[in-house]
């Protein structure tokens, strides 16, 4: 069940939620496509729009191959599970997770072995006769994706799975929802703020950023190999140094830098900026053979690294470095700094 | 616990407070001849309230017509005051105060005047003297109860909850039925209960719009009470209040304020 939105626009005059301008993405069919951007991006937009709640101003929305537009909400076969559980407060559990089998007109004698069924696989069992204000968070995050997946639905999305949760819930939900999807194998498209939460849950990551996508691909790729300067700062990127590509090699302050070998051919040639994750950046002593020298500005401890600001003749980098090797250091202290060659990417100024 | 004894202390008050003043007219129902200074009758009898249920006093009658009028108003102000409330409490839009002010314009305005207003026209489009005249002119007082306690209602209502049960699969009537009406029933209750006990005591505009065809049981009441029969007015006025009493006491537990805001906080 391939879920395709084929130029997208939804704007919103006067009103609150954001504005969605000819989206293109495609969910791949069995997998869970991450759409990841921050608040006032539009990603809550799109989730209606796919639900059938919103009608966008322009722009198709297919599910295998077939435009769902003109269908009601309820007969899209798309289930929206929102940030909220949104539990039914005068229903029981089982009753809750019966609920959409029931609207469809399903015999009670067909509804209670299904649900039964799907409180077990969500670690609720005995659980079915509870009132949800009995429920603890997590416990009705469960009822509540037990729900939707009892329906069998072509697509599932998820508004923002984890981000209500304390942590140690969030790696049990996480689990829960990365097995199900799998043994399901339910197309999923889960929308989040959360670089973390979108790392973790997607095997593939939409980038919106105002409205457009900005990047999609693997979380690996997005991450490493950023498309443009607002996705690597979106994905914490702090290093970037204007130059020139040429001949293999790009021209900076620095001196010349190796070329990615996986770098696109349009950005091989003419000016860039060179970016470099700082937890890539490697610091050693001043006299290393091979490293640029940089004289050290200000450590920020953050608890598991410690971030050096570092001054290159000019041109000021950020390194994310363990703690322990930081210690010894102190605004004025002399380093050499080594880029790794793998690490670079480039980016279009 | 002290708390707990005060507690019950103002109850106890406030139990008085409300059957005190009923007290002598349950006496007078059931007196015959009770005059000053003795403090109780000096002759008892049932002679009021066998003349109050006989067929001829048309008390009955009067009784099943303030039934079925406030019946009918409270109805159509529930047809009308949920939707109404909904956009009130839910939405933002232009001349929203206006609509607001309008609403509790009747509660403003001094019955009387509206009742002479609504006279002339109910007069013109030959509805006065009608069931269906006295239940509209009903609705002017009743409705702003209605519609601002669903206000209120809805301002704490999550429509998540309706787009919730719609990707779930339910119809817009399901949603209505299974997830919206639970939500504000018990809201809807204590307005409907409003409704009908403002449309159950009034006077002024019965007896305008009815034109002494309609008679309900305030105007058999009152005009028990001018002719000076006490025993009669007090028969009556036990039958009055009796439905009042009837219908808190079915819907107590729905009216409390914490039931009143059921929606975002549990769902």
């Amino acid at each position: 069940m391939d879920l395709q939105l084929t130029g997208l626009t939804k704007t919103h005059p006067g009103g609150t939620l954001a504005t969605i301008q000819g989206l293109d993405l495609t969910v791949e069919s069995g997998r869970i496509t991450a759409l990841l951007g921050p608040s006032g991006a539009g990603k809550t937009t799109v989730m209606k729009l796919i639900a059938g709640l919103l009608v966008p101003d322009a722009g198709d929305i297919t599910l295998n191959h077939r435009s769902i537009l003109p269908l009601p909400p309820e007969r899209r076969g798309v289930v929206m599970v929102f940030q909220n559980p949104l539990l039914f407060p005068h229903l029981t559990v089982a009753e809750n997770v019966g609920f959409g089998l029931r609207m469809r007109g399903l015999p009670a004698a067909q509804i209670a072995p299904r649900v039964t069924a799907m409180l077990e696989r969500t670690h609720l069992t005995g659980l079915g006769p509870r009132r949800p204000v009995e429920l603890s968070g997590g416990q009705a995050q469960r009822v509540a994706l037990a729900r939707a997946l009892v329906l069998k639905p072509d697509l599932l999305l998820l508004d923002e799975p984890l981000s209500s949760l304390d942590p140690t819930l969030r790696e049990e939900m996480r689990t829960l929802i990365l097995t199900l999807q799998q043994e399901l194998a339910v197309t999923t498209l889960v929308v989040t703020h959360d670089q973390t939460e979108a790392v973790v849950l997607g095997d593939q990551i939409a980038l919106l950023l105002e409205g457009r996508l900005a990047q999609h691909g693997p979380p690996d790729q997005v991450f490493r190999r950023p498309a443009s300067q607002v996705v690597a700062r979106f994905f914490g990127g702090v290093n970037f140094l204007p130059g020139t590509a040429a001949a293999g090699v790009f021209q900076t302050a620095l001196g010349p830098l190796p070329l990615p070998e996986d770098l696109p051919a349009a950005m091989t040639h003419g000016p860039g900026l060179v970016t470099i994750r700082a937890e890539a950046v490697v610091l050693g002593p001043a006299d290393q053979p091979g490293a640029l020298p940089a004289t050290v500005l200000a450590c920020t401890f953050l608890g598991t690294q410690t971030r050096v600001r570092l001054d290159l003749n000019g041109t000021t980098l950020e390194a994310l470095v363990p703690p322990e090797l930081a210690r010894g250091f102190a605004p004025g202290n002399q380093l050499g700094v080594t880029l790794p060659p793998g690490a670079l990417w480039v980016v279009p100024a | 616990m002290p708390g707990n004894a005060l507690r019950s202390l103002a109850g106890l008050a406030l139990a008085l407070w409300l059957i005190l003043p009923l007290l002598p007219l349950a006496i007078w129902s059931v007196a015959h001849g009770w005059r000053f200074p003795a403090l109780l009758p000096e002759t008892w009898s049932l002679r009021a309230w066998s003349i109050a249920l006989s067929p001829g006093s048309g008390v009955v009658q009067s009784l099943g017509t303030t039934t079925l009028i406030a019946g009918a108003t409270t109805l159509l102000a529930a047809l009308v005051g949920v939707p109404a409330g909904r956009a009130l409490g839910l939405y933002r839009f232009h001349g929203k105060g206006t609509v607001v002010l309008l609403l509790l314009a009747p509660a403003i305005l001094p019955g009387i005047t509206v009742a002479l207003g609504l006279h002339g026209i109910f007069l013109r489009l030959g509805l006065t003297g009608t069931i269906p005249g006295v239940v509209l002119a009903h609705l002017i007082p009743v409705l702003p109860y209605m519609v601002l306690v669903m206000a209120a209602v809805f301002a704490n209502f999550d429509t998540d909850a309706e787009d919730q049960a719609r990707t779930l699969g339910a119809r817009p009537m399901q949603v209505f039925y299974h997830v919206t009406l639970p939500a504000i029933l018990p809201g809807l209750i204590t307005g409907a209960l409003l409704a009908f006990l403002v449309s159950w005591s009034q006077y002024l505009l019965t007896l305008s719009i009815g034109a002494g065809k309609v008679q309900t049981l305030p105007l058999i009441l009152f005009s028990f009470a001018t002719s000076g029969r006490n025993d009669l007015t007090g028969a009556v006025a036990m039958i009055y209040v009796l439905p009042g009493l009837l219908a808190v006491a079915l819907t107590a537990r729905h009216l409390t304020g914490r039931n009143l805001a059921l929606g975002r906080r549990t769902l």
